[in-house]
């Protein structure tokens, strides 16, 4: 049992949500809950969610939840949730797609849209035990407002010389955006590899199906061996 | 516990009941660990070992040749969707063992895969059609990332114990964790029993 802490609205589609859980912090980089809901009369609706914090000594939890067109769990989070409210959480679940401050490989994180949430628990917790084997992240979002957690990633990048940030914007940008603005391709991964001398021996994958796939299929083709490539999918 | 105001959004209204936990979904969502293997036909083949020995290899023609099994049912994955009425069409791991002239071995199987994967099932569980090597989703070739050309198909288990780009079953006297059971998901996996995790 988890009791909602705080909610913050973090883009037009996301709010994050913080929730209380007696042995929050105890849990790898990566993992995820399971929520469950439960109507009056009985129904119920389950969805797992990526932890967003960092693993640590507390018993609070962050997870991030995006608004889904006919969602009936993410629609009542956005609609309903306030803190205080008591919501049923098993976890923490899941134990492939998990990153350890033992993790001394170079790595690349591709992040598409949400798909953050589980990446920036592994780079909050990379950060605070001041891991600096070389990481980059590839960030892919539909517009500026998408670009979850923006100003955290910034000032990570800026006090930790082993972490390259690189984000992507494909749909509508403002006048003032200076990166990239098409969807991720082998040509963006390969030049933000020069760019950043990261030469990856692990891969962390996130986000939508068609994304994780086609980035996953890029990254064999960079080199990377298949049991380097770690991926989780969001949606159902 | 109750939460006051939720409601669900029950559109979907199953034709008939779907397992514990689970909600109905249209489409066919992808899950896997890790890449889509690339997989080439041609020197693709599957072998089944029993006691250290392999018992039997067979080419993508040669399971094309042996009799086919249409299996039409609900699929229940433990990411919380379930599809009804899909239609599969592969070979039994029956056909396989009498192709093999090999009467059924008790015990466990673990399967084994392109890409590293491996889960287990006990054996009963692939036996009298209950368990095929699927190629046809829908009267087309298995697409790649549903995990053709050949998955497993177990389909009163959990998705995970399908195991995608299936290439060997390996069977053992003693249950033994797989990929996801390694990492605390059910040994069993029956979606009625909702056993997701150990200890369910």
């Amino acid at each position: 049992m988890a009791t909602v802490t705080k909610v913050r609205v973090a883009s037009d589609r996301v709010k994050l949500f913080t929730l209380e859980v007696p042995t929050g912090g105890n849990f790898k980089a990566g993992q995820h809950y399971d929520v469950r809901l439960t109507a009056p009369d009985g129904y119920q609706a389950q969805r797992s969610y990526s932890l967003a914090s960092s693993p640590g000594d507390t018993n609070l939890i962050e997870i991030a939840i995006e608004l889904i067109d006919d969602g009936e769990v993410s629609s009542y989070f956005h609609d309903s949730v306030e803190p205080g409210e008591m919501i049923e959480v098993r976890g923490p679940i899941g134990g492939h797609f998990t990153w350890e401050p033992s993790h001394t490989k170079s790595s690349i994180f591709v992040a598409g849209g949400s798909g953050i949430a589980p990446i920036i628990s592994m780079l909050r917790h990379r950060f605070t035990v001041k891991n600096n084997a070389p990481a980059l992240l590839l960030f892919s979002v539909r517009t500026e407002d998408d670009i979850l957690y923006r100003e955290e990633l910034e000032r990570m990048s800026d006090n930790d010389p082993s972490l390259h940030v690189v984000t992507t914007i494909t749909r509508g940008t403002s006048k003032d955006w200076i990166g990239n603005t098409r969807r991720i391709d082998q040509g963006m991964i390969d030049s933000a590899l020069v760019n950043t001398g990261v030469k990856p021996e692990s891969a962390y994958v996130c986000g939508g199906s068609g994304f994780v796939e086609s980035i996953a299929d890029i990254l064999l083709d960079t080199g990377l061996d298949f049991n380097q490539i770690h991926i989780e999918r969001f949606g159902p | 516990m109750i939460n006051d105001n939720f409601f669900g959004r029950r559109k979907n209204t199953p034709t008939r009941p779907v397992p514990p936990g689970q909600y109905l979904e249209d489409g066919f969502p992808v899950l896997s660990a890790g890449p889509t293997p690339r997989v080439d036909i041609n020197t693709w083949d599957f072998s089944i070992e029993i006691a250290g020995e392999t018992i039997g290899t067979w080419s993508w023609d040669s399971l094309n040749s042996l009799e086919q099994t249409d299996i039409h049912t609900d699929i229940h994955c433990v990411t919380k969707w379930s599809k009804q009425d899909t239609n599969w069409r592969g070979v039994a791991i029956d056909t396989l063992l009498a192709d093999a002239q090999i009467s059924p071995p008790d015990g466990y199987v673990m399967a084994y895969c392109d890409g590293g994967y491996t889960t287990n099932i006990p054996a009963k569980d692939l036996m009298d059609g209950k368990g095929i090597l699927a190629h046809t989703y829908e009267n087309k070739p298995l697409p790649a990332e549903h995990g053709g050309p050949v998955r497993l198909f177990i389909p009163h288990l959990y998705l995970w114990k399908s195991a995608k780009w299936i290439r060997r079953l390996r069977f053992m006297e003693k249950d033994e964790p797989g990929f996801w059971e390694g990492y605390g998901y059910h040994m069993y996996g029956d979606p009625w029993l909702e056993q997701r995790y150990n200890g369910d």
